[in-house]
């Protein structure tokens, strides 16, 4: 905790590490990295309420944790709840004098399976009574601490362990759910997607997220060799041809104004993106042209919002 | 943080551990070597470096060292050698080489 900084063109990045390097995570895992970033941006005046998934087995294996910052394991089903009381908790201790006044973001940190599946009841709660705190939700769409189950954040055609491809089956039979949009309906003020290919602009992203007052969301693209079947180097080169071919788009929704933040003329086919993975391995080329075309309907909904507020 | 809390595998019995399975310091993982699940090591190469930093900023592992000179060194302590930061280096100045027995 020296407090300095490298400089990267315009962007300013601390060297201070909030999650401790030794962690468990994958070889190559592209959460720890966006988990990493995020806490970097979100400095040590934080608190962090972390559901059960990835993140929570590999950062605290008894008896060491990774974090420096004040952390508190929560159940799959109750981040939001307890976020929310942790935030309630704070701003009434401040209001009676029993603690200094401070600025103190309020944290709740779940893999995909604990926000659109598990957790999304007490989240939606949460964002509701318009508790101030920031969720960060880290896609690496399936469960995959315990062995790569199918979650509702598995994108269609991907092979799981409970949802195996085979002679009758293609693998996940639906399409992915799209939180970012279902954060967007409780009309909050911030909701964000990033990606940590795009390191600076997920820096940012979060900082941002932080000091906004009331709930924000930011869903983070999280690569994972493991369960995505692909070499462990290519975590940031996977996370870039999500983003370039229209899969994960790159966006930010300022009290429901949208705003495209990587923005190419043209996408790139989506083959690219499922080739190097081998949990699309079996994918023929009729369900290639589906997903192709399910993307570019999605992505022109998302350019329509868009043209909506650019002028 | 003893030593004697830091045994693993057979030799770390439930006497190690705190009263209520607590843990006392933060960030205490730092102690924890993670460098032997390596198969591959990476090489930087300082002539071909321009201290441009990506590969400490893509780091998963934090197994990256900014050092003095302004150059970067890899910590393989840490480093579980998957390759990342030979893949975005935009001058190839590291390369992964096969970690062999000592």
């Amino acid at each position: 905790m020296d407090g300095k900084f490298i400089k990267f063109g315009k962007n300013l990045v601390t060297t201070d590490e909030f999650v401790a390097e030794g962690h468990s995570f994958c070889v190559g895992c592209g959460e720890a990295l966006a988990l990493r970033l995020a806490c970097k941006a979100l400095g040590k005046d934080v608190i962090i309420a972390n559901a059960t998934g990835c993140i929570e087995i590999c950062t605290s294996p008894l008896p060491v944790t990774s974090w420096r910052v004040p952390w508190i394991h929560t159940l799959f089903e109750n981040t939001g709840a307890e976020i929310s009381g942790i935030e309630a908790g704070l701003k009434i201790l401040m209001k009676k004098g029993k603690m200094p006044e401070r600025d103190i973001k309020c944290v709740a940190v779940a893999g995909d399976g604990g926000t659109s599946d598990i957790g999304m009841q007490a989240l939606s709660g949460a964002f509701e009574r318009k508790h101030d705190f920031l969720y960060l939700c880290f896609d690496n769409e399936a469960y995959m601490n315990t062995g790569i189950q199918r979650s509702s954040a598995t994108p269609y055609g991907a092979s799981t362990t409970t949802a195996p491809a085979g002679k009758l089956s293609i693998g996940q039979t639906t399409w992915k759910k799209n939180m970012a949009e279902i954060a967007v309906a409780h009309d909050i003020p911030y909701v964000a997607t990033a990606c940590p290919s795009y390191p600076f602009d997920l820096i940012n992203k979060v900082k941002k997220g932080g000091e906004v007052k009331g709930p924000a969301y930011v869903h983070i693209f999280s690569p994972c060799p493991t369960g995505w079947r692909y070499p462990t180097d290519l975590a940031i080169e996977i996370g870039r041809l999500a983003v370039e071919t229209g899969i994960f788009p790159l966006y930010e929704v300022e009290n429901g104004r949208y705003k495209l933040n990587i923005d190419r003329p043209k996408l790139r086919p989506v083959e690219e993106y499922l080739k190097p993975q081998g949990r699309f391995r079996h994918l023929l080329d009729g369900e290639i042209a589906k997903i192709q075309e399910h993307v570019n309907e999605e992505y022109a909904k998302l350019k329509a919002k868009v043209a909506c507020f650019a002028a | 943080m003893t030593e004697k809390r830091l045994k693993t595998g057979p030799d770390f019995i439930w006497r190690d551990m705190e009263v209520g399975n607590i843990v006392t310091e933060a960030g205490s993982a730092a102690l924890r070597r993670t460098g032997d699940w390596r198969s591959q090591r990476p090489i930087i190469d300082k002539e071909r470096c321009n201290k441009c930093g990506l590969c400490w900023l893509y780091c998963p592992d934090v197994a990256i060292k900014l050092l003095e000179d302004g150059y970067y060194e890899t910590d393989l302590f840490y480093c579980k050698g998957c390759g990342i930061c030979a893949k975005v280096c935009t001058r190839e100045a590291i390369t992964m080489i096969e970690e062999e027995e000592e």
